[in-house]
Parts: C-alpha cells; sequence; structure tokens
C-alpha cells in the first residue's frame, strides 16, 4: 500500500461557521449570560413528554441547561429514539457519569449528556437509582461505541452496572482491585484499606496479573508458560479472583 | 488473517516516475550503482505460524506517558490492539469533592499538563456559572489569550513529540524552542511555568505586568516564523508522508458516534467546534477559522493541528488589539479576596476575607456543564452543588480519554510500525486520561 505524496500546497480546505447556538430570544448563548431558573428548555423536553409519556418523569432547567428524568425501563429506547428521530439527531454522546449525593437516603442518579451537533442542542438524560434497589441501567454502546469507556469508568468508580455493555472491567483501577468504588460516597478519601495493607496486596501481586486469560488466550500464550505460573493463573481463575471486584 | 502490506521506504523525492510520483520501488545494486526495480518482486515468505501477543508499555517512551498497549499481531499485522490505562490515576474528582472551589483549580493544572492554563480558564467558566457570576471585560480578552497561547504550547508539544516518534528530530528541538519562550511569558505573569493556577472563580490570579505584551507580540512573530519551518520541513517530506497518509484512518461518521472531538474530530470532515458551536468568552466576536480534513488519516490530524496554531495566533492578535483596561477581578466579595491592606485596616474586609478563607465561597444548589474547546477536544466540567462549600460531584469529560478509547478502531490491521504513528496522532496526555 503506497501512500500518495501529497501535492506542495496541499492545505485543508477551511470550513467557516457563520452562525452561532442562540437562546429563545436570538441572542447567542455563553456561559454568562443565562438564569439560573426560567431559561427556556430545550425543545426535544416537551417533544420527548408527548411521545414517551409517564416513562417521562420531569423536566428541569438550570443554568439554562435542560435535565430530563426517565424510567431506567425506556432509557434504552428514548437514547435510541433520541439519536434515530431525523428532527432530533442527537448523534454525539459527551459523557456518561453519576452523581451520589451526600444526602444518605437519596438515588444515585446516572447521567448522560447527549448533544446534537446539527441542532447545536445539549440534553441531560437522568435516571435515579434508589440505593436500597440493583444499582443497574441499560447500556447505550450498541447506539454510540464512545460508550464503551465512559460506561466502564462509571462501572469502575461507583459500581454501576450497565447491562448489555459487552465488556464491563474495571478501567482505572485494576481488576483486582478490592477496596471497592471509589467515588461512593461512603469510600473513605484515603482508601478503605492501611497503607501497609495496600502496599502488600500491591508486592504480592503475581507478575502475570497483568495479563487478563483473554489475553494470554491469544496465540495460545497459556499453554507456553512455565508450570508454576499456569498454576497460580488457575488457582486465581478457580478463587473468582479474575472476576470483578467486591 | 490474509491482508497483506508491505511497506516500502520512500527514497526522498529525486526519483519521480512518469505520473510524477516518487519512486517507491526497492533499489538494486546494477552495475555499481543502485537501481530502481521495473516491478518490485517480493517473494513471500511462507511462515505458517501463530499469532503473537505483544506487549507495548507502560514505560515505553513512544506511548507518551503511561499507555499499555496489549498487541496480537500475525506477523507484523495488528489483528487485535487491548489498551489498558489507569496506571496514572489519581483520583482527582475524588479530592475535588474534599476541596472548596478555588482549591481546586491546582489539581486541574496538573490532569492535561500540557494545556494547564486551558484548564484553569475552563474550570472558572464552570464554576462560575455555577455561581451565577459573570466576568469583567479584561478578564474576558486575557482569559482567549490564555486558552490560545495554551493551544500553542500543547500543539507545539504535539508536533515535536510526534516527528520524533516518526523520525524527524529537528522539528522537536524548534518547538520545544518554543514552547519554551511562551513559559517564559507565563512564569511572568503568573510566577510558574508548567502548573499555572492562573485563574480564581471570578476573575485571575493577577493582571498581566507591565511590557508584557510586548513579550507576547514579539513571541507571535518569532512564533508563526519557526511554525512555517518545521512545517515546510514536514508537509512535503517522503519520510513524513509515507508514515502518516493512509494510516489509522477513520470516517465522519464512524467519529461522532464513537465520541472523538477536536483535531481527531475535525480531520475526519467534521467541522465541530466548542468556540463556533457553543461559544464562551466572546469567541463568536473574533475572525478565525476551523480547519477541517478530508479523509480522517494522521496525516489531516498533523495539517489541522498546524492550521490551528495559524489560527490560534490570529485570535491572540485580536485579542491584544481589543484589550480594554480595567479590573481582572468582578466585584464581589463572597468570591474575591479583599487587597491585603484592607483586610488588615477594615473590619468588614476581615470579615469577608476570614469567611472566603476558612468557610469558602458558596454557590446556590444546582449543577451545569461547561464544555470548552480544549487542544485535545471538547473538555467539560460537570459540577453538581448541593449549596455548600464543596462541590457534590466535580466531573471532568476528558477529551483525549474519548479519543484514545477509539485506538483498536484505528491500528487494527496496521502495521505495529503504524501503531506507534497513529497513537501518536491521537495526542494523548495520560494526566487527563487516568486523572
Amino acid at each position: 500500500m503506497t501512500a500518495p505524496v501529497p501535492a506542495a500546497n496541499a492545505a485543508p480546505a477551511p470550513v467557516i461557521h457563520a452562525s452561532v447556538a442562540e437562546d429563545a430570544n436570538g441572542a447567542p448563548i455563553t456561559p454568562v449570560n443565562v438564569p439560573r431558573h426560567g431559561a427556556p428548555a430545550n425543545p426535544t423536553a416537551a417533544v420527548l413528554a408527548n411521545r414517551f409519556g409517564a416513562d417521562v418523569l420531569r423536566t428541569e432547567v438550570i443554568w439554562g441547561e435542560t435535565t430530563v428524568y426517565v424510567t431506567k425501563a425506556r432509557l434504552h429506547d428514548i437514547v435510541r429514539w433520541l439519536h434515530d428521530e431525523p428532527s432530533e439527531r442527537y448523534d454525539y454522546l459527551v459523557d456518561v457519569t453519576a452523581v451520589e449525593y451526600r444526602d444518605a437516603d437519596r438515588a444515585i442518579e446516572v447521567v448522560w449528556h447527549l448533544r446534537a451537533l446539527q441542532h447545536r442542542r445539549f440534553l441531560r438524560l437522568k435516571v435515579e437509582l434508589p440505593k436500597r434497589g440493583p444499582l443497574d441501567v441499560p447500556s447505550v454502546f450498541d447506539i454510540y461505541s464512545g460508550a464503551d469507556w465512559l460506561e466502564r469508568e462509571c462501572y469502575d468508580m461507583f459500581g454501576i452496572r450497565f447491562v448489555g455493555h459487552p465488556d464491563l472491567r474495571r478501567l482505572l483501577l485494576w481488576e483486582a482491585y478490592r477496596e471497592g468504588y471509589p467515588l461512593r460516597k461512603d469510600f473513605p478519601l484515603r482508601g478503605r484499606f492501611s497503607r501497609s495493607e495496600q502496599l502488600k496486596q500491591a508486592l504480592s501481586a503475581d507478575p502475570e496479573a497483568r495479563y487478563s486469560m483473554e489475553e494470554l488466550s491469544i496465540a495460545d500464550a497459556f499453554d507456553s508458560l512455565p508450570e508454576d505460573m499456569k498454576r497460580r493463573i488457575a488457582d486465581r481463575a478457580a478463587h473468582g479472583e479474575l472476576g470483578e471486584g467486591e | 488473517m490474509s491482508a497483506r502490506r508491505t511497506i516500502e521506504v520512500a527514497l526522498g523525492t529525486s526519483g519521480l516516475d512518469a505520473q510524477g510520483q516518487p519512486l517507491r520501488a526497492p533499489l538494486v545494486a546494477q552495475g555499481g550503482r543502485a537501481v530502481a526495480l521495473e516491478s518490485p518482486q517480493i517473494p513471500e515468505p511462507d511462515l505458517a505460524s501463530d499469532h503473537m501477543l505483544i506487549n507495548i508499555g507502560p514505560q515505553h517512551p513512544a506511548t507518551h506517558g503511561v499507555l499499555r498497549l496489549v498487541l496480537e499481531l500475525d506477523g507484523e499485522t495488528v489483528v487485535r490492539c487491548i489498551p489498558h490505562i489507569g496506571y496514572l490515576h489519581c483520583g482527582f474528582e475524588k479530592i475535588g469533592e474534599y476541596r472548596q472551589y478555588n482549591q481546586i483549580i491546582p489539581w486541574t493544572d496538573r490532569e492535561d499538563y500540557l494545556n494547564s492554563p486551558g484548564n484553569n480558564v475552563a474550570f472558572s467558566l464552570g464554576a462560575e456559572r455555577l455561581f451565577g457570576v459573570g466576568m469583567t471585560e479584561r478578564c474576558k480578552v486575557l482569559r482567549v489569550i490564555l486558552m490560545e497561547l495554551s493551544r500553542i504550547i500543547s500543539h507545539n508539544v504535539w508536533l515535536g513529540t510526534t516527528s520524533v516518534d516518526i523520525g524527524a528530530f529537528t522539528p522537536f528541538l524548534w518547538m520545544f524552542q518554543e514552547r519554551e519562550n511562551v513559559y517564559n511569558l507565563l512564569e511572568g505573569w503568573v510566577g510558574a511555568r508548567l502548573t499555572t493556577t492562573a485563574t480564581r472563580v471570578g476573575g485571575m490570579a493577577a493582571d498581566i505586568p507591565d511590557g508584557w505584551l510586548d513579550g507576547l507580540k514579539a513571541f507571535l512573530k518569532g512564533f508563526t516564523k519557526t511554525l512555517d519551518e518545521s512545517v515546510r520541513m514536514l508537509e512535503t517530506n517522503a519520510i513524513w508522508a509515507g508514515r502518516t497518509v493512509g494510516l489509522g484512518t477513520i470516517s465522519a461518521h464512524d467519529a461522532v458516534n464513537a465520541g472523538l472531538s477536536g483535531p481527531m474530530l475535525r480531520a475526519s470532515g467534521v467541522a465541530y467546534d466548542v468556540r463556533k458551536d457553543f461559544p464562551y468568552l466572546d469567541y463568536e466576536t473574533y475572525d478565525f477559522e476551523v480547519p477541517v480534513g478530508t479523509t480522517g488519516d494522521v496525516y489531516d490530524r498533523f495539517l489541522v493541528r498546524v492550521e490551528e496554531m495559524r489560527q490560534s495566533v490570529r485570535i491572540i492578535e485580536q485579542a491584544i488589539q481589543r484589550l480594554p483596561d480595567g479590573p481582572v477581578n468582578i466585584d464581589d466579595p463572597r468570591l474575591i479576596l479583599p487587597p491585603k491592606h484592607k483586610a488588615t485596616s477594615e473590619m468588614e474586609s476581615m470579615i469577608h476575607h476570614f469567611k472566603l478563607v476558612m468557610e469558602g465561597p458558596r454557590p446556590p444548589a444546582g449543577e451545569c456543564y461547561v464544555p470548552v474547546e480544549s487542544p485535545k477536544g471538547e473538555k467539560g466540567y460537570y459540577f453538581v452543588s448541593d449549596g455548600t462549600s464543596k462541590p457534590v460531584r466535580w466531573r471532568i469529560r476528558p477529551p483525549s480519554f474519548v479519543n484514545l478509547s477509539a485506538i483498536p478502531k484505528m491500528v487494527e490491521g496496521h502495521l505495529l510500525s503504524d501503531v506507534i504513528a497513529i497513537n501518536a496522532s491521537i495526542d494523548i496526555v495520560m494526566g487527563e486520561i487516568d486523572r
């Protein structure tokens, strides 16, 4: 595959945007001229409430940003509809994250930030998960491939399971991490284990724990390992240490 | 895996074929001179073998930090790529929940450490929306200068390190020299070079010193020349083109679907720039253009970043023209510390000083997500406040985290040596990815 050498003046053709995002009154939206309450809501919120009825729980507008609370059961349908519907076209997933409040009785909120590039709209979807119930929400990985790491990080930090994600493993922390989910409010800032315990665990980790079984299956690498390494890996797999933390 | 690629070394641009394209056939010795073969006959070695597992990083210099890639190779072709991150995870978001707003700003220096001033500005913009305060006109223009300067230094490092990865050493030295010049300017302004902490909620750490703008103008003049020369050295260089053109291509649809942003997205032809689409700091009033690529390969990303540096110079020149006089901090004792001499002589100021330092400013309960266009792409800070002086949640939307997550799509099917070029083109900063 021979790469053609570009011509000497192969500068990219610049595309100039003429318009900027405008609010309902035609004024450009900048971070400083929005009121805390009373800014116009994103028109998508009303459309959603019409179409999905009782599954759209409520809509809030704060600092000019529209938040739509939806039910867990229909979240995937709603995101799919927002992505596919030609008049909405929320084709860009900005972020997936979660919020746990200091109030222990308040539900954990999972937050999706969606953006319609063409219409220049921004929408925040939220699902509330009561702490007593199961912490799981549907994955939107089949709609946005960018959700892959965002959902894995959210699982890693909050322990929220994204049902339907094909590879929900810890991302920033290692797979054998035992201390729980760091961004939960009951997780102490310094970690759950003492410094000496953390050090002990770090030093006693097998070097082969750096590879997952899936990776070792490449090229039959597992078969060619020394016997003692094979035994240790098999032990870990048998005791569930290769699975998720906690 | 039947996809087999041969790679030929581009031997300068001296030899041209009938179409004017550089000769890319291997040379053979013939009668004491090197002559290109008419049609290269490279016998295919019959090496039926298993796939190989290769580990790159986390301490490999070409991974730009502590990225680790586990690659499955068929010969030299990458069949599967499994990235591992987290070696630099510091828990910034957790720490942020235990700090007052102004105390978080030093942490933003350390996530995307090539773009510290830009992160400071982005954080302040987000926190100011949460507090419901604005900023002065002078502060606005100074922040534009800061953001564009930090875009220039970040792209400088990108161009320098990428050219070293691909084999060109000179642009590295030139780009780092220019970066030093910016750091000298930043040092003159805020006293720090890398970890600037240049902004506060509601204003700046300091106004620019006398004569600072002259230094900035001198830098811009010299920088434009250095940039042109570096680009001239690379743009039509056969080795550079041979190692970047057609590599790591990602289509516009895939790029949007994967959530890519910044030069990565624009190289694929999507003209999405937060400065144009969701303007902040009055960017809608500046005259600048958004460069986009056509094919979305490594070469396009190079062109887009180079053009962005030129546009940044344009923006800074306009900002210098319009810089108004006046205070840099808003007049709001709930947020801004009183001057020291007043804090030690006036009762009111002393109370304000004490309450600001001991309790910290309190925003109303609420939440906001404020995106800015960082050199890596769309960086956003998402704040949730419950009315206390410390955020309930401080979330960084890291652009290079999302950009890096698409690396398996980009490298699979390419050669092992191309992984380095593709990885470099993403412009990753592990401090931001792992946070």
